[in-house]
Order: structure tokens, then C-alpha cells, then sequence
């Protein structure tokens, strides 16, 4: 069994599917293309297919990942060079395969290597600023303890240390910096986000800067994870590039 | 002509399920609009996810679009989050291709599949900023047309749409687009003038072009043209031959989730079972094949350019098919399927033949099996020509336990014409034997027993049926739960009495009757089909606003001479042939299956000069159906297509 690592986009109008309806592209996109996926046992085998952490509904992403598992039987005859320009055929306008590699066995699961994800988020409802001001607090802050409810229980977490990296800009109304559009406003937070030991999302980012603030569009730019006090992405930057991608989204 | 697209997109983070409105299916065509174009907008009146696999709308917008003087796009009804946003910022109904206005298309076409949807064509032509009144329109206004199964009766949405499509649409919307196309080229926007043109075309009625009368009881008279060309009745439109319409070529893959997710194939249109409360089966005759080698082509190419796992072989009863069990052997054993595509039979014959092939494509997961005898007695279902003996149904659960299935679920109908309880108990009774037969085989068999009153449908043998009151559907269902209360392994399903109630009112109702859906409209009731919204009192009140009543337009029964609103209409039947049947059903006959015994003389062969396209001149192997048919001649072709176990599993 050969574990293939493949890294794509889901920009535009796509954005608004889910997770499960992009799961489902996949296992239709490889079924197109009919790679020798490993296919799981019994009654209703499934290929397999590991995605890492979930994008919610309506967010873009430049950097998301799947393995796949193929066939050793079968292996040596794909070309895993060839696979992001053919899967990116089979898949929906706005979803395109970036970068593909073998990984070796024993690498562990996207699920749990990745540690975090940088992200430029559009921020409804906030004067340029404020926003500078508020990313000042949150960056000085020894510490942001917040509760909320879980499963009816409240939980009291320490949110600081989950924001690893954060900036303020406001761009130009008038030239749109790529896919995530700041809004009329134009001011955008970047940021670098943890994923363990649990997730911080946008949302709630968005919200620790100040009530009534929004996200507007999210946009997940690359997934981390740290090694040896090292940051590296789960497919090498040299892996195949596809630089139209952006282009061609809606 | 502008996209919504950029004033629609910041909603839709708002709202449930936004994929529902971005388009972007697979197999889409780019729609190619221009000026001298007819652009039609295809319209399913209820979600995405019900509406985007309807086969009449995907097949006519790939005929559309292959033509150089049409164009087509397609649209749902948004949900009511969605809704309420579009009116609050003033968004119209859009397109889910191109996210145009529905104002901006010549034609709005709906797909009716359903009469609880009635409310929501309205409310489509609302949100496109159109007079839901077609009297209301002006020149400038897109034409409003409709089609689909209940279209046959299409007099309660006379009011609001221009013309209806009666029968198959393939050849008539491309002779739509001709004459709509003409009267662009000639500059003619004159309603009427275009309405005449429509209405010189065979199958498209235009119910503006037709006086009604009614007598002084307040019963119908008359409807007659009034136009000398146009016609005194409107024939259905038939494809004669399916294998020239290998349609859809290039099925929709949505990027979400929908209902029937899974390629189709349609293997045969048309019916002649006859069964009696089954509408669909009476209008859509006569029975055409398409050629098995073309069914297997579909197959084949459809599977590899969607990615799809699963096919669905549809028709109104998939085991009629001539020659089905290679059919189905040929897609579960081609090696390009890889072995893992499983094909569904959406419409199960009830009887061991059927269960064969059930299990030679189910070969792993043999999760359950769904039969439907409609009727609790043998008596009732001679009344309703759905001849299945005991000993077939038995047979075919045997036959399922045996080769391990678990689980069986039967449909039902209550409410038929001469029911008794004794019928309607005979539903607990089949139910019960049938969990006795699996004990045999497993620790805990299940059957689950789904119970639909019956509705009353214009074209068929029942039409001058009353129906059953509310009270009395629901004394029925309620009889039935209190029966299957105490029995393990029994599930018991009923459709909601009260929303069958509002299926009859619009049933077979006349004009008047669109002031009621328009009141119902006007007073928020949208989506009707839906649990969440449904609504009795609302329909209630609006009939009493109108001064119609339950009583007349529901339970009561119809007579001979009685002037039905879809008799200057004809889906191809003789009304004697109807009444005929009617009282053959009365007098407990049954009547064969025509493809296989001299004809009947119902009228939709001979009246149109087509007959039924059957390969086969046998009738299928298999259960009798109680017909008392000769199946000899089947003898050769094996019941059982896998060994039967020696030993019941679990027998000791």
C-alpha cells in the first residue's frame, strides 16, 4: 500500500459545500480518474480516504489535505506527478489538486500532526482602529480565559496561547488581495491559529477582538506542523504547484 | 442580463444547506443565452435536494440546450431562511447556473409532481416579481408554463399559468421553442396572440383560450374554446419510441447532498398493470422499452463520467422489464464497474422472481426489501387490480428471509373504494404472518407496515370515487396502530390523514378552486409538503372564504354524467373504458395485463397510433400477480437465480 498526500484548494462558490459533500467529490472524483484506491471491508466498502480538519461551510482554503491510499499492486504505474492536473479535472470548478507526493508509512495522520493553520479573515462591523487597538489587547494579554458550554457543562479555557500569531491590515476597497475579499471596510486580521490541544476557530478570534465584530470571509492559507521546534507544512513546498488555481475559481 | 450572484453570496453564510444555491453540478451545460434565443427557466417548486434529481427536468434542459434557437436554465424554490433574506434585500428568484433573475427568462416552466407544491409556484412567481394572476401579466413578463403528472389536471392552477404540457415533453418543448421563437423574430409580444400560437401546438393546453360554464347547482357545464383552431379537447403528447430519447446523456451530479444520489436509468415508460388508485400507471401508457443494449450503454458511460457507485434501473415496475435479470447481471458483473456499483430497483414487483434479482445485485449488504400490496384482503385488491395472491407475497418474504434479508417494509394504501375494516385489519394480519415466516429465519425479524390513504385521481377507474373523510382515515389508521400495537417485530408508518385530506382537495378540483391555493398562498402557506409547514386550518379557512366545502369537492362521490374539470383534456383513456373499470371494480373483477393478452381497447395505443414497445412477448417468470394468467410459457426462465440454503439458517 502506497499512501499518496494530496493538497488542494476549495475557493469560490464551492466554499458552501460541507465537509461530508467534499468527502463525496473525492470518493466520485477518484472513481472518475479510477485509481487503484484501497477500498475499506465489509458490506459497504468505502475507498479510503483520510482527510485532516475540517474547513466549515463558507470558508476558503489554499491548503487543504487528503491522503489516499492506493494499491502496491497497482502503485508504480501511477504517476503521482500526473495526479494533481488529472484529479483537478475530476473535481468541481473552485476545488484543485495543488500538490501531490508518496509519504512514507508510519507518518502520522493530518488529524493529529497538524498543530496549526494560518488564516486571513475579513472583519465585519470594525473601524480600522479599533481592530489595531483590539489586536494590541489580544497580543498583550497574558491570558484570555473564557467559558463556554460544552455538552452542558462549562468549560473555562485559557484562549492566549492558542493565537501563536496575529496582524492587523487594511487594504485597498478597490483591489481585492486574492480569493478571501477584505470587506467594505477593508480590514483583515492575519493570523496563525493553534489546532491542539484544541482548535481556536475564526469565529471565536473574531469575537475576542470586541462585541459585535463578524467574521466576513475566511480564508485558510496553510496548515503547520511543528517539529523539532521547526514549522513545516504537510507536502514540501517543491511538491507540484498549480498556479492557476485562484484563476479559476467562480 | 446581471447575476444576483454578488448580492445573493453574503446571505448564504446565514442560511441552512447554502449549497442548495450555487449551482456548479457536474454535467451542467454553459447556458448560451441570446436575444433571438427563447431562454426557458426549468423550475422544480420545492428544494434543491428534492427537486435536482427529477429526471423531466434534467432531460428537458440537456433537449433545450441542444437546440440552436433554446436555451435553458434551472431553479428551485428557495427555503424559507433563504426566502426571507431575498425579500428583506430584494433578491429575486435566480438561476442556479448563472444566478440570473427569473424575470429575464421568456418562460418560467414548472415541474408538478406533487399537489402540496401548488402553493409554492405561486409563491416562485412572487419571489420572480411577477402577478401570480396570469390575467395580471403584461407583455413584458415571462410566459408561464407547466408540466409533469399533475398536469393532467391542471385546472386548479388555470388562474396562475399560461400552458401546460400534457403527456412526454421531450418533442413538445422543442416545438414550443420554435413557435415562441417565431413570434420573437416577428416582434410579436401580444399575450394573446403568443398564447394562441401555444395553444395551436398538439399536447400544450392553454387554459385562457377556454370559457367555462357551470350550471345552477354550481356544478360544472361546459369548457369550450374560443377559437375555432383551437381544440375542443387537448390530446397528450406520446413518445413513440424511447430509444430515440437516450436522455438524460449527461445526469446532474450535485456538489451536496439530494435525494435518489445515484445514477438513473429509465428502463420503460408507461405501465399496464392497471392497477386501479395508481395514477401514473394510466396516463403514462402505452408500455415502451428502451433497447437493453441502450440501457446497458447508459449504464456504462453514465457510471464512468459521474464517479457514481450506484445505479437505479426506474420505471413504474422495473422486474416488467423483458430480460431484466441480464440486464442487471451485466452491470453487477462488468469488470469496469470493478465489482462495487450496486443497482436499485426502485419499484419491486411482489413475488420470488423478483426477490432473485434482488438478491443477485445485493450481494453484500442485504439490508431490507420493500414490497407493496396496497391491499389487507385479497377481495380489496381485486377491487384495486392489484392482484397479488397471500401465497405471493409469502413466497416472495420467504424467499428474502431465506436468502438473508432481515428486515421487509410494506406499503399500503387505506381509504379504497368498498373497504371494510375487515380489509383494513387484514394489513395487521398479512404484516403479522409475514414476522412469523422470518422467525424461521432469524432471531428478530422486522416488517415495517406503511400506511398512505388513498387519494382519488383524475384518469383512473376511482375518479368518481369520494373519498374517505378525515375522521374516518383517521379512525382507519387508528384502528390499524391500536391492532399492531402489542406485536413485536411490527412497525407501523401512516401518512399524516390531514395532509391526504388537502391532496384531495386539489386533486380534482376545478378553476375555482385556484382562488383557495391563492388565499392559502397569501396567508403563508408555502411548502405544504413539508411537516414543518403543513397546515390543514389554513386550507380550511380558505375554502370557507371561497364557500367550497370539504364535503363537495372530497368525499363526495361523482356520477356518470357528471362533467369532470379534465374532461376536455384527455391522457389518451376512453372515459367508458374508465367507467368500465370502474364498476368491474365495484363488481371485485380484475383485468389482466394488456402486454400480454388481447387489448382492452383503453385508448392509449389505438388512439395514437403507437403501441407498446415490449422485447419480450412473455410475460415475465415469476409470481401469478393473481391473475390467473398462463405463465407456463415462463416456465424455462429460472425463479430462484441463487441456491436456496438447504437448511434454514437458525433451523435446528
Amino acid at each position: 500500500m502506497t499512501r499518496v498526500r494530496l493538497r488542494f484548494s476549495k475557493l469560490g462558490k464551492v466554499r458552501f459545500t460541507s465537509h461530508r459533500d467534499v468527502a463525496r467529490m473525492w470518493e466520485r472524483a477518484l472513481r472518475r480518474v479510477e485509481l487503484p484506491v484501497v477500498y475499506s471491508e465489509g458490506f459497504s466498502p468505502r475507498p479510503r480516504l483520510h482527510f485532516g480538519l475540517a474547513l466549515s461551510t463558507g470558508h476558503e482554503s489554499l491548503a487543504e489535505y487528503v491522503d489516499v491510499d492506493l494499491r502496491d499492486d497497482t502503485a508504480s504505474t501511477v504517476d503521482i506527478g500526473s495526479l494533481p492536473a488529472v484529479l483537478s479535472s475530476a473535481l468541481p470548478a473552485g476545488i484543485d489538486v495543488t500538490a501531490a507526493a508518496a509519504i512514507p508509512g508510519g507518518t502520522p495522520s493530518l488529524q493529529h500532526a497538524v498543530t496549526s493553520c494560518s488564516w486571513r479573515i475579513s472583519v465585519v462591523g470594525a473601524a480600522p482602529a479599533a481592530l489595531y487597538r483590539a489586536v494590541e489587547r489580544v497580543l498583550a494579554a497574558e491570558e484570555l480565559v473564557t467559558t463556554r458550554q460544552r455538552k452542558g457543562h462549562d468549560v473555562t479555557d485559557d484562549l492566549r496561547p492558542l493565537v501563536v500569531a496575529l496582524a492587523a491590515s487594511v487594504s485597498h476597497p478597490t483591489g481585492p488581495t486574492g480569493p478571501a475579499r477584505p470587506t467594505d471596510d477593508g480590514t483583515e486580521l492575519t493570523c496563525e491559529l493553534a489546532t491542539q490541544p484544541r482548535g481556536l476557530r475564526p469565529a471565536e478570534l473574531v469575537a475576542l477582538l470586541g462585541d459585535g465584530l463578524t467574521e466576513g470571509r475566511v480564508l485558510r492559507t496553510h496548515q503547520w506542523i511543528q517539529h523539532d521546534g521547526a514549522r513545516q507544512e504537510p507536502l514540501a513546498a517543491q511538491a507540484t504547484s498549480a498556479p492557476h488555481a485562484e484563476a479559476r475559481a467562480s | 442580463m446581471e447575476s444576483v450572484w454578488p448580492a445573493l453570496e453574503p446571505l448564504l453564510m446565514q442560511v441552512q444547506k447554502p449549497a442548495r444555491y450555487i449551482g456548479g453540478e457536474d454535467g451542467a451545460a454553459v447556458p448560451r443565452h441570446h436575444p433571438a434565443k427563447v431562454a426557458w427557466l426549468l423550475t422544480y417548486p420545492d428544494t434543491y435536494e428534492i427537486g435536482l434529481p427529477n429526471q423531466g427536468l434534467q432531460i428537458l434542459a440537456e433537449i433545450l440546450n441542444e437546440r440552436s434557437d433554446a436555451v435553458a436554465e434551472r431553479s428551485y424554490a428557495p427555503w424559507s431562511d433563504l426566502e426571507a433574506l431575498l425579500r428583506e434585500h430584494a433578491i429575486p428568484l435566480f438561476s442556479v447556473d448563472t444566478h440570473r433573475p427569473a424575470a429575464a427568462f421568456d418562460v418560467i416552466a414548472f415541474n408538478l409532481s406533487a399537489e402540496l407544491v401548488y402553493t409554492n409556484v405561486l409563491n416562485c412567481l412572487h419571489l420572480a416579481g411577477l402577478p401570480v394572476r396570469a390575467a395580471d401579466r403584461h407583455a413584458g413578463h415571462p410566459l408561464v408554463g407547466a408540466g409533469g403528472h399533475c398536469a393532467s389536471n391542471p385546472e386548479p392552477l388555470a388562474d396562475f399559468v399560461d400552458f401546460f404540457v400534457l403527456g412526454d415533453g421531450e418533442e413538445v418543448v422543442g416545438e414550443i421553442s420554435a413557435v415562441l421563437a417565431a413570434d420573437k423574430a416577428a416582434g410579436t409580444t401580444d399575450r394573446e396572440a403568443r398564447r394562441r400560437h401555444l395553444g395551436a401546438i398538439p399536447g400544450v393546453y392553454v387554459p385562457a383560450l377556454y370559457d367555462v360554464t357551470y350550471r345552477a347547482d354550481g356544478r360544472l357545464a361546459a369548457v369550450t374554446p374560443r377559437y375555432p383552431e383551437v381544440p375542443e379537447q387537448v390530446e397528450k403528447r406520446t413518445v413513440a419510441d424511447l430509444a430515440e430519447w437516450p436522455y438524460p446523456r449527461r445526469q446532474l451530479v450535485p456538489l451536496t447532498e439530494v435525494v435518489h444520489d445515484r445514477l438513473n436509468v429509465e428502463v420503460f415508460r408507461g405501465c399496464t398493470r392497471g392497477c386501479r388508485f395508481c395514477q401514473a400507471g394510466m396516463i403514462t401508457r402505452p408500455v415502451r422499452e428502451r433497447p437493453a443494449d441502450q440501457v446497458r450503454e447508459m449504464v456504462a458511460t453514465g457510471l464512468r463520467r459521474t464517479g457514481y457507485d450506484e445505479v437505479s434501473l426506474t420505471s413504474l415496475s422495473t422486474a416488467d422489464f423483458s430480460g431484466i435479470e441480464g440486464v442487471v447481471a451485466d452491470v453487477v458483473n462488468d469488470p469496469a464497474n470493478g465489482g462495487r456499483v450496486s443497482v436499485s430497483l426502485p419499484s419491486l414487483r411482489v413475488d420470488a422472481f423478483t426477490v432473485g434479482i434482488a438478491g443477485e445485485i445485493q450481494k453484500g449488504r442485504r439490508t431490507g426489501l420493500t414490497f407493496a400490496p396496497e391491499g389487507g384482503t385479497w377481495r380489496i385488491r381485486q377491487v384495486i387490480n392489484k392482484l397479488i395472491r397471500e401465497e405471493d407475497l409469502y413466497g416472495a418474504v420467504e424467499s428474502a428471509y431465506s436468502q438473508g434479508w432481515r428486515r421487509m417494509k410494506l406499503y399500503f394504501l387505506t381509504g379504497l373504494p368498498t373497504e371494510t375494516d375487515e380489509d383494513t385489519l387484514g394489513i395487521a394480519r398479512l404484516a403479522r404472518h409475514c414476522v412469523e415466516i422470518g422467525r424461521k429465519y432469524h432471531k428478530n425479524p422486522s416488517v415495517t407496515v406503511s400506511v398512505g390513504g388513498f387519494v382519488p385521481k383524475p384518469f383512473t377507474p376511482f375518479q368518481w370515487f369520494g373519498q374517505n373523510t378525515l375522521a374516518e382515515l383517521t379512525r382507519k389508521m387508528h384502528l390499524l396502530r391500536d391492532e399492531l400495537r402489542r406485536d413485536r417485530g411490527v412497525q407501523f408508518k401512516w401518512h399524516d390523514p390531514k395532509a391526504t385530506t388537502v391532496e384531495g382537495i386539489v386533486s380534482r378540483g376545478d378553476r375555482r378552486l385556484g382562488a383557495v391555493i391563492e388565499d392559502v398562498w397569501r396567508h403563508g402557506g408555502t411548502f405544504q409538503e413539508w411537516t414543518e409547514h403543513f397546515d390543514l386550518d389554513l386550507w380550511l379557512d380558505a375554502l370557507d372564504r371561497h364557500a367550497m366545502t370539504v364535503e363537495d369537492l372530497v368525499y363526495r362521490h361523482r356520477t356518470e354524467e357528471e362533467v369532470l374539470p379534465w374532461d376536455h383534456l384527455s391522457a389518451g383513456l376512453h372515459k367508458d373504458f374508465l367507467w368500465q373499470d370502474w364498476r368491474d371494480a365495484l363488481d371485485e373483477v380484475g383485468l389482466e395485463d394488456c402486454r400480454w393478452t388481447p387489448c382492452y381497447d383503453c385508448g392509449a395505443c389505438t388512439g395514437y397510433g403507437v403501441e407498446h414497445v415490449v422485447a419480450s412477448a412473455v410475460p415475465p417468470a415469476g409470481g401469478s400477480q393473481g391473475t390467473g394468467q398462463d405463465l407456463a410459457a415462463a416456465g424455462e426462465v429460472p425463479v430462484t437465480l441463487l441456491p436456496r440454503r438447504a437448511e434454514p439458517v437458525g433451523a435446528r
